[in-house]
């Protein structure tokens, strides 16, 4: 009897969106009386963070700070519409219609500024602090807030913008599956190290390395939340979750979170990530949605490490204690692989 | 115990990385209220009066209803209306019917027969969640139990019981067939060229998606006609278009409120909870909630469904993958929900990310007697990514290569033709393998070192091949006689190169002032500013600004002598939805100095002593 280390790895890469395409996004951004600025949406925040990517993608477009734009969502009298948080569709298809939206709102901005100074609209720049100025001559300058209150008040102009992001849907053929799928693919590589003991047939995950290109990461701690959220998810359906536990007979399908065992917090996996950006040409900045793809590799990787400790293929979700102990049962005992 | 580096060095000819917001650990514009627990869900908005729906649930797994007598369920304490299958007036619905996608085959409430274990046949609403729960209880239904079918490969036998009228042959419709086909290349002569042929066969297991908050809705009369419905869904506009389509309702008499969700990872998608609250509310005249409890939850919510996957692959001595042959079964459980969409997004990210020459894929959606199944974190994919990638374990060890080499060497790179016949870019595969391996001391060889995505494609690797295409499994044949799921050998050929012209590409901005260019968005490559083409209806403005109208250019003296009420406007200022809670000063992107400190204790809910539990308002105070 005794404890297996095991090394396991898997990569994989992911789509962003509704694959064929067919899910519009569309979003409004407008300025208060002294220049702060609304983003009106119906997406979404399941925790994810929609409001607060949406900000920022509003915010650096418009040029403002970011505490000077407040996002506003999924009321369906204000909101404008939009598919839903699902399909890691959020940053990339709202964060789209974001930036053309608040691009919109920032002409109106700037033209504002312009009649303002006297200038051209194309000399004209942000500061990202409140400021607009003369490109090449800070001193000539302007604040957001009274060029919103100049267009409102002298010039009768809306500082708003309105944008919609659509990749219109497209047939798949049924004899050879040709199809035009998103081109935005989101990628990762993971090594698990784990433990398996060769008696009770208990798994401990020890550690995981990881590899996640998400074309830029919009935010560095949403997507670290994410990702780290995202193994302790992949870990938990390779090992813990069914509600069918006989499938596909129905019997003894759990009915509360006694019964439908998960990973505790005392159980969460040391996660070393790197993270790599290559962005996409159709994405918000280049980011790509994180949100899904991080948990993919975790499962295979930890049934490759399993057969690495004992010699086990572990091919039925969840790799229970029993399935492990019964195969080392046939295979008349552990059977470690090369170590790694 | 976690870490994270930023690999900037990767790519970093591709990027500009000079931003104000993008890119910082800004903290999230919610947080205050989360931390603090003041955020308001749902089920955190009070109304006078409540009440609350339950549903009747039916025990088999296949039944025809006989009858259904709620008379003692009716004089129960309590109960204000029984709500039956004709309450619905449009009783029969598919979700992604707002896509245009598949035929309406589900009932909000079962009536003639039920598919599934926990499908719901009637539902009572009452003063209280007790007394629902006690007059289901007491409703009688005269059952015929039907024979039922619960394995994905029995379901398409002959003689299978037909698990949903809509689908009478339980698999969901793809063109002509009974299933989705790709074919690419031949992977018979692949097969017959090989070193090496690796098989076998994997089982995903149905999961929940366990959010915190089950799924929910309130719904209220509002003035005017309306109704009002405050939601935990995860898509509000499928939900609204779901209840108007159901109650045939206009779409403007409903005011949807939603977007703060206690999570979803796909399971708030499939709108069930928001027409019965509002139907409830509809027929009531009076606030209801619709809330599944944890059992329901569970076994009557749709799971992440089980997938077969029989992987067979044509490998030759050195690792190269030549064939890759993929037979799949979604179970989608008694209805489509959003099963057949998931087998369409799996068979374009077929054969996961490697370059391929021979691939052919049959994936079936299968009806079966058993909770709906739905999308789910990674839906369509994240199950088929582990049957790939446990595969490709299996051919390292056949071929007695590395695993990660494997990979590698097999990894698709920028310019290669996938199977659904467009061109790969924008790849990163390779690197995340190099350096997850270093990260990981994972010794790999010098070769799959110096690997990269951007090189490695060629000419033939860019090439469609001729094709063996087949016309097995047309809907309705494997009713009549036994047909191997596999692909069928080719009886005809697709000539090398055909494929129809187009790309996925958005549909671009809808006027040229709507687009920044590339270089603000911080990409640096051609490629990517050829991408951003603006609409053909506005050819010439890519990128650059542009004056909206004529209009919008005015003289300048008027707005030379600002109007004194331009100089104060700041209490016209709070017509702004206040943008934070009181708390700590406005933050400017970093986590504050010093911590939030509360003036005084929280006040959690309204059951203080003294105050009525019907409060109207929110519990979060």
């Amino acid at each position: 009897m005794a404890l297996h280390k095991g090394r396991g790895f898997a990569c994989i890469n992911y789509p962003i969106g509704m694959n064929l395409g067919g899910d519009p996004s569309q979003a409004l951004v407008h300025s208060t009386p002294d220049g702060k600025f609304m983003v009106t949406l119906s997406a979404i925040d399941l925790g994810q963070g929609m409001k607060s990517v949406t900000r920022q993608i509003a915010a650096e477009t418009l040029g403002v700070p970011i505490e000077d734009v407040y996002v506003d969502t999924a009321d369906s009298d204000t909101g404008p519409h939009d598919m839903g948080s699902f399909a890691s569709r959020g940053t990339h298809r709202v964060g789209n219609a974001v930036i053309r939206a608040a691009t919109e709102a920032r002409q109106q901005m700037m033209e504002a500024a312009a009649e303002e100074l006297e200038v051209n609209a194309s000399d004209l720049d942000t500061d990202g602090k409140g400021n607009i100025h003369v490109k090449g001559a800070p001193g000539r300058s302007i604040t957001v807030s009274e060029t919103a209150i100049a267009a409102q008040f002298n010039q009768g102009r809306t500082l708003a913008g309105r944008g919609i992001f659509l990749i219109p849907k497209s047939d798949v053929n049924d004899e050879t599956g040709e199809m035009s799928t998103v081109t935005c693919f989101a990628h990762a590589a993971l090594v698990i190290d784990l433990t398996v003991d060769d008696e009770t047939g208990e798994v401990k995950v020890d550690e995981i390395n990881s590899a996640y290109e998400v074309g830029r990461a919009l935010n560095a701690r949403l997507v670290e939340q994410q990702l780290i959220g995202g193994a302790w998810m992949g870990v938990s359906h390779a090992l813990y979750e069914t509600t069918e536990p006989y499938y596909p007979e129905r019997d003894h399908g759990p009915v509360d979170f006694l019964g439908y065992q998960m990973p505790g917090p005392g159980e969460i996996v040391p996660h070393n990530i790197a993270i790599l950006e290559r962005p996409a040409a159709d994405a918000p900045f280049g980011g790509k949605g994180p949100g899904e793809m991080c948990a993919n590799p975790v499962l295979p990787a930890v049934a490759n490490a399993i057969y690495n400790a004992v010699g086990v293929r572990c091919d039925r979700l969840p790799i229970t204690p029993e399935k492990i102990l019964r195969g080392i049962q046939a295979n008349g005992g552990a059977r470690p692989q090369a170590r790694r | 115990m976690s870490n994270v580096e930023f690999r900037k060095d990767i790519f970093a000819d591709e990027r500009d990385d000079d931003f104000n917001e993008i890119g910082k650990p800004r903290i999230r514009q919610d947080i205050l209220g989360h931390v603090t627990g003041r955020s308001r869900y749902y089920d955190d908005h009070l109304f006078d009066g409540l009440l609350h729906m339950r549903c009747v649930r039916s025990p088999h797994h296949h039944a025809r209803i006989r009858s259904v007598d709620a008379s003692a369920a009716e004089r129960m304490p309590g109960v204000r209306r029984i709500v039956r299958p004709s309450d619905v007036p449009n009783n029969l619905n598919t979700l992604l019917s707002l896509i245009g996608f598949g035929r309406d085959d589900e009932p909000l409430i079962a009536s003639g027969k039920v598919a599934y274990r926990g499908e719901p046949v009637l539902a009572i609403i009452a003063e209280t969640e007790a007394q629902a729960r006690a007059a289901c209880n007491a409703v009688r239904v005269d059952w015929e139990v039907l024979p039922h079918v619960l394995d994905v490969e029995e379901a398409i036998k002959p003689g299978a019981p037909t698990v949903n009228e809509t689908y009478p042959n339980n698999t969901f419709d793809y063109g002509r067939f009974d299933h989705q086909k790709l074919r690419f290349g031949d992977v018979r002569k692949a097969f017959r060229e090989a070193a090496h042929v690796v098989e076998a066969e994997y089982q995903m297991s149905p999961i929940e998606q366990a959010p915190v908050e089950t799924c929910g809705a309130i719904a209220a009369p509002e003035t005017n006609d309306r109704y009002l419905c405050h939601t935990g869904t995860q898509a509000l506009f499928f939900s609204l278009g779901t209840t108007a389509k159901l109650l045939d309702t206009p779409s403007s008499k409903l005011h949807f409120i939603g977007g703060t969700v206690g999570g979803g990872f796909g399971g708030k998608v499939d709108s069930l909870t928001e027409p019965m609250a509002v139907l409830g509310a509809m027929l009531t005249g009076r606030p209801v909630k619709f809330q599944w409890d944890r059992e329901e939850e569970m076994q009557v919510g749709a799971p992440r469904g089980g997938e077969r996957w029989r992987i067979r692959d044509a490998v030759t001595a050195d690792g190269h993958i030549i064939g890759r042959e993929f037979t799949g079964f979604f179970d989608s459980g008694a209805y489509t929900r959003l099963s057949s969409y998931a087998i369409q997004k799996g068979t374009g990210h077929l054969p996961g990310p490697y370059w391929i020459p021979n691939v052919a894929s049959n994936i079936y959606c299968v009806f079966t007697n058993r909770t709906p199944a739905t999308a789910m974190r990674g839906f369509g994919i994240t199950g088929v990514d582990f049957a790939i990638e446990c595969h490709m374990d299996r051919v390292a060890e056949t071929v007695g290569i590395d695993p990660i080499e494997l990979r590698i060497l097999n990894s698709y790179r920028d310019g290669d033709m996938k199977p659904h016949r467009r061109l790969a870019k924008n790849c990163a595969l390779v690197e995340c393998c190099q350096v997850v391996a270093e990260k990981a001391k994972w010794p790999i060889s010098q070769a799959a070192r110096s690997a990269s995505s951007l090189t490695g494609s060629s000419p033939e690797r860019a090439s469609i091949p001729d094709t063996a295409v087949d016309e097995e499994g047309k809907i309705g044949d494997r009713r009549n006689r036994e047909i191997d799921p596999a692909p069928a050998p080719g009886t005809k050929t697709v000539p090398a190169g055909t494929r129809q012209p187009g790309e996925m590409k958005d549909a671009g901005p809808q006027r040229p002032d709507m687009m920044p260019d590339a270089a603000a968005l911080g990409l640096k490559r051609d490629q990517a500013s050829a991408q951003r083409q603006v609409r053909a209806a506005a050819p010439s403005a890519h990128g650059a600004p542009q004056p909206v109208a004529p209009a919008q250019v005015r003289p300048a003296a008027p707005a030379a002598a600002p109007p004194a009420a331009a100089a104060q406007p700041q209490p016209s200022a709070p017509a702004a939805p206040p943008a934070r809670e009181p708390g700590p000063a406005p933050s400017t992107g970093q986590p504050a100095e010093v911590p939030y400190q509360p003036d005084k204790p929280f006040q959690r809910g309204v059951r203080r002593p003294g105050v009525s539990p019907f409060l109207s308002g929110s519990r979060r105070r």
